[in-house]
């Protein structure tokens, strides 16, 4: 288990004249908490599209634990081992948090027993457990329409989380998630995520969140990968901080 | 549209479901002891109960089939050609299920490509399809004057006409309750819950490993063999089968019916069907010209009052809120 879980070899796609990749390479290490940073635009839920097999990239390649992944279904590379969490969470909003939690459960297994019911003893159990660590527990019984915001991003993430993933791509997991709940829904994330001994790549656009809980940051930018290091050293270049947050060097120091 | 008439619009503890379904089997079978001519039509409005079921399973998933009843037409012409060779009711029965049900697996790798209108459509389209070779193929299916069903026997036995009607309401109510049973199940397993997620959100399904297509197409499956079970009961009911079992207006009929019956619960499709020929029966015999607008009113006010349909009323008196 030396070399990186996941691999991006000169990835490219472009929409039209707008590159999305224009050559990305990286890296990741298993255990480790990568967070992508950039402008909107700057190509990263592309990356995690072409990641989980949703986009194909138009050159490039990506191994997943040393096997080439491109070109195969959504729902194959799931399988191998790759769960994602998305910007907009999505729940089935008529089932209750529980049963949601409880089909990723039975997704594993393919879901394929018609007579026996879903929310049966072990499974029940199982989700229960599930929404236990992400403190969802008391909203087992609500419909996941109901939840706010940040609950229903942490049950989105859960839900990912239940498939039992080695690695976990997450969109944002803290955009629309009210300011003042956002430290705690984080430090549960990443307290699960480390529990359950999985690899994290995620995009944020907080960089308080990226400071704290990153191991490495990359910097996306029109498509390239700009910055890639440590946050503190990504995160105080000077370049990186001009171009891709915004913020004059010497305001910052 | 299916957001109104498909969600469950009230819960109801398991027992009071069970307890209505009791009362409903012991009101149909005094219904068919004490008015003997109701016995034909409530014997086909069994028949209908389970094609509708198969609607259901469909309207869980957000869509709707404008053409099922083709699958009922597959189970009544199965019927209709095997029976001079092979007379056994007992084994037409499954013969029917299962040839409509290999129908369903081959159109259903098709149209589970297509969501909404098409899926809709192609339905539609499928069993006019059907309906046209039904007509026109004259040599095999004798077109619209269709088919007389010659002597059936059950288990190698010809009954008198009398204990024969009784046969075959027996051997529907049984068949809707084992199908009722059945569906009930389904909708609470995984693969029915999932279905369900169909309708909200499809990505996530894909997302879990899970094919949704393949989710939808045990679905279509099932409701084609559902279909097929109801073409052969109403086959050897009416002893007579023509193309107008296929036609756009018998499967309209049938999301009449759901609707009318509501999809929350497996009761609504006998609720429904009940209902629906009950009131065409009556309908007919007092306003012989208009019964089909008293069934359009009476459909247009569960619409408009009740979008749980027969079902979500009565729930709505039993239940609790969820």
């Amino acid at each position: 288990m030396s070399g990186p879980l996941l691999s991006a070899r000169g990835l490219r796609l472009a929409f039209g004249g707008v590159k999305a990749a224009d050559g990305i390479d990286l890296d990741v290490m298993p255990g480790e908490f990568l967070a992508i940073i950039g402008p909107n635009g700057a190509g990263k839920t592309t990356f995690i599209n072409m990641t989980t097999g949703y986009l194909k990239p138009q050159g490039g390649s990506i191994a997943y634990d040393g096997e080439p992944i491109l070109g195969l279904a959504p729902r194959a590379i799931v399988r191998r081992g790759i769960g994602r969490s998305f910007q907009l969470p999505q729940l089935f909003a008529e089932h209750t948090v529980l049963e949601n939690a409880a089909l990723a459960i039975a997704a594993r297994s393919g879901l394929w027993s018609p007579l026996t019911p879903l929310l049966r003893p072990a499974w029940r159990a199982e989700a229960m457990a599930v929404l236990e660590r992400f403190g969802l527990a008391p909203l087992a019984e609500a419909r996941a329409d109901a939840l706010n915001e940040g609950a229903r991003k942490l049950a989105d993430i859960a839900m990912a989380v239940a498939l039992q993933p080695r690695l976990i791509l997450m969109d944002e997991p803290t955009s629309g998630v009210a300011a003042a709940e956002k430290m705690s829904v984080v430090e549960t994330l990443v307290r699960v995520l480390r529990e359950a001994k999985v690899t994290a790549v995620f995009v944020e656009h907080d960089m308080e969140v990226v400071e704290r809980f990153a191991d490495r940051v990359a910097v996306w930018n029109q498509g390239r990968i700009a910055a890639l290091g440590p946050p503190q050293q990504v995160l105080n270049d000077p370049a990186v901080l001009r171009d891709v947050i915004g913020i004059e060097p010497a305001h910052h120091a | 549209m299916s957001g109104t008439v498909t969600a469950p619009a009230r819960r109801v503890a398991p027992i009071g479901e069970a307890l209505l379904a009791l009362l409903g089997i012991a009101a149909v079978i005094l219904a068919a002891w004490a008015v003997p001519w109701l016995k034909f039509i409530l014997t086909v409005a069994l028949a209908k109960g389970i094609a509708v079921l198969g609607i259901l399973l469909l309207l869980r998933a957000g869509q709707v089939s404008f053409g099922h009843s083709m699958f009922l037409a597959i189970g009544a012409y199965t019927v209709a050609f095997l029976a001079p060779a092979l007379p056994e009711a007992l084994l037409l029965l499954p013969l029917g299920a299962a040839i409509a049900g290999l129908f369903g697996l081959v159109i259903g790798l098709f149209v589970v490509r297509y969501r909404d209108i098409f899926f809709g459509m192609l339905n539609l389209a499928l069993s006019m399809v059907l309906y046209s070779l039904l007509e026109k193929l004259y040599s095999l299916t004798k077109g619209t004057d269709g088919i007389r069903v010659s002597g059936l026997r059950f288990a190698g036995i010809t009954p008198d006409l009398a204990t024969q009607e009784w046969v075959m309401f027996g051997l529907a109510l049984g068949l809707a309750i084992l199908f009722g049973l059945l569906v009930r199940a389904y909708l609470g397993s995984p693969m029915g819950r999932a279905l369900a997620g169909i309708k909200t959100r499809e990505t996530r399904l894909e997302f879990m490993g899970v094919s949704a297509r393949r989710v939808l197409l045990a679905a279509y499956v099932l409701s084609a063999v559902m279909g097929g079970v109801a073409g052969t009961l109403v086959a050897m009911t009416s002893r007579h089968v023509t193309p107008q079992l296929a036609y756009w207006t018998s499967s309209g009929e049938l999301v009449f019916i759901a609707v009318l019956g509501g999809a929350g619960s497996a009761l609504g499709p006998f609720l429904g069907a009940a209902a629906f020929e009950l009131v065409r029966v009556y309908a007919a015999a007092a306003v012989a010209d208009a019964w089909q607008m008293i069934l359009g009113a009476v459909l247009l006010l569960v619409i408009l009052f009740a979008p749980g349909g027969l079902w979500g009323m009565l729930a709505g008196r039993l239940g609790r809120r969820p």
